[in-house]
């Protein structure tokens, strides 16, 4: 299994580097998912940031995946949820391009999961302008950015056994 | 049961920062004489979906619980005051009150909020209990129709069901009411909004589990209206829909329109056997 997925990450390199050279980053509707859901590179062309990637993770407007998740690490953040599996070990157990294909679109690495698509922007019912109940106005950006997503991956590449 | 709760605790104890999950066992009695079917086994219509239906009182801390158990710590039972004072008071041109037709609520209100929302051959449709108030009003009070889920239409709605508390939930789901039935589980099943989750994916697949600091019940509507200490006043049904709707960053509907009532109808029916136990308290 997970040597599939390495495989197929490796004959994405060379896709994703080419539309990266034209925009700097991929746009949500290009994203190349691999057999397992696994994306190769990068969405930003640029590397993670773990310390943001907290504050996405945590952060009700951004990622809440606090909401769904409990994280041991994250001492001071209560009320984790328990509707998603416990990421404290997340670091180990997944690799930094299977973390990017489920963050992105967990619908990819697991069918029909209640977690949401951070990286996606249609094939939504009834898509709404945030919070507000009201209708979205025209085409919705991704929940997360690009970098936002790259840097919640490194965030969670940093969830080991201590 | 002995022996789950004794696994339970030694799960606590391996893992301590694992949460307590899913329902207690408590048993709520209200006014020390009303004996609530606060879970039951699921209709059969749910067709394995829920082994057990469960009211959300289990779900809310014991203090929140406790509030529920006696009128005079129930604030809901305020609003269900104001209303009785409007059940008596005569409205519109025709200057008619409620109780001019039907006496006293306790007398003849007993099993509204059990069978509603329900068909109306009359009227050839499916109507809530707002609805069939605002028709006595419109058409036999010669008054305005409250607005759907205005404090007014609400806290009569509380009334009505304060003297049903404890009768089982029993709407009919099939006949005239099966295509609402059918429309309403559709919509149960739909994973509205950016966030893509259904009403199914919160309280069937993940009752009992906390999303961030609320504890999921089944989302059940035996409790409606319910008094909730974030608002400190009666909230209906269709609104709550709206809020849950909305959290899942998604166009809503509106309280009163028809894809709600048809919701209504579905929800409704998941609670079939459970105590009729509005106003309820929740947080
Ligand atoms: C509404 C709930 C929900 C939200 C919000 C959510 N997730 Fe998830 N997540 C899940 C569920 C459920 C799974 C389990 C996958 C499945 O369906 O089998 C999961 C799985 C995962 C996994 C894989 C765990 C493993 O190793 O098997 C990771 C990593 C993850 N989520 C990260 C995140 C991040 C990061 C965010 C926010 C940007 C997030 N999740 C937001 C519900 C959620
Ligand atoms: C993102 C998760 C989520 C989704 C999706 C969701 N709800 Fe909820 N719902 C909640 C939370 C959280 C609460 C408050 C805690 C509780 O009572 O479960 C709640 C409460 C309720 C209640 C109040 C229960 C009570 O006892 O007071 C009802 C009724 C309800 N939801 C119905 C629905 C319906 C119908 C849908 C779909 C149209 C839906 N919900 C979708 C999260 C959700």
């Amino acid at each position: 299994m997970r040597l599939t997925a390495i495989a197929a990450a490796v004959t994405l390199v060379a896709g994703v580097a080419h539309a990266e050279s034209h925009s700097g980053a991929v746009a949500p509707e290009d994203v190349q998912y691999g057999e397992t859901g696994a994306v190769a590179t990068s969405l930003s062309g640029m590397p993670g940031d773990a310390a943001n990637g907290q504050v996405v993770f945590s952060t009700k407007s951004m990622g809440n995946c606090v909401s769904c998740h409990a994280v041991a690490q994250l001492t001071d953040v209560p009320f984790q949820g328990e509707v998603g599996p416990e990421l404290t070990w997340s670091g180990e157990s997944r690799s930094e391009e299977e973390l990017r294909g489920i963050v992105a679109n967990a619908k990819m690495s697991f069918d029909g999961t209640v977690m949401p698509a951070f990286y996606k922007t249609n094939g939504y019912i009834r898509p709404g302008n945030g919070y507000t109940g009201k209708a979205a106005e025209g085409d919705l950006p991704p929940i997360l950015t690009a970098q936002q997503v790259e840097d919640v991956v490194a965030f969670l590449l940093t969830l080991k056994e201590q | 049961m002995k022996f789950k709760a004794m696994t339970a605790i030694a799960a606590l104890l391996l893992a301590p920062a694992a949460f307590a999950g899913g329902a207690d066992d408590d048993v709520l009695v209200i006014n020390g004489e009303i004996e609530m079917t606060t879970k039951a086994d699921a209709p059969a219509h749910l067709d394995g979906a829920l082994d057990q239906v469960i009211s959300g009182w289990h779900f809310r801390a014991d203090e929140t619980q406790q509030l529920e158990t006696d009128d005079f710590e129930n604030q809901g039972m305020i609003f269900v005051d104001q209303a009785i004072d409007q059940w008596n008071t005569a409205a519109g041109s025709e200057g008619k009150s409620c109780a001019d037709c039907h006496g006293a609520p306790e007398d003849n209100m007993a099993m509204v909020t059990a069978t509603y929302p329900k068909y109306d051959s009359d009227a050839g449709e499916l109507q809530t209990v707002q609805m069939q108030m605002n028709e006595c009003r419109t058409e036999r009070m010669g008054a305005d129709p409250w607005k759907y889920d205005s404090g007014a239409a609400v806290n009569m709605e509380a009334l009505i069901a304060s003297v049903g508390r404890g009768t089982p939930v029993q709407v009919a789901i099939d006949g005239d009411a099966a295509p609402y039935y059918e429309q309403g589980k559709e919509m149960y099943y739909t994973r509205y909004g950016q966030l893509e989750l259904s009403c199914a994916n919160c309280h069937e697949e993940n009752f009992g589990n906390y999303i961030r600091a609320d504890h999921l019940s089944q989302g059940q509507i035996n409790g409606f209206p319910t008094y909730r200490l974030k608002n400190a006043k009666l909230n209906g049904v269709q609104s709550r829909f709206k809020g849950c709707i909305r959290d899942t960053r998604a166009e809503t509907f509106s309280p009163g329109s028809d894809e709600f009532v048809a919701l209504e109808l579905y929800v409704k029916s998941r609670g079939n056997g459970l105590s009729v136990e509005g106003p309820s308290v929740r947080n």
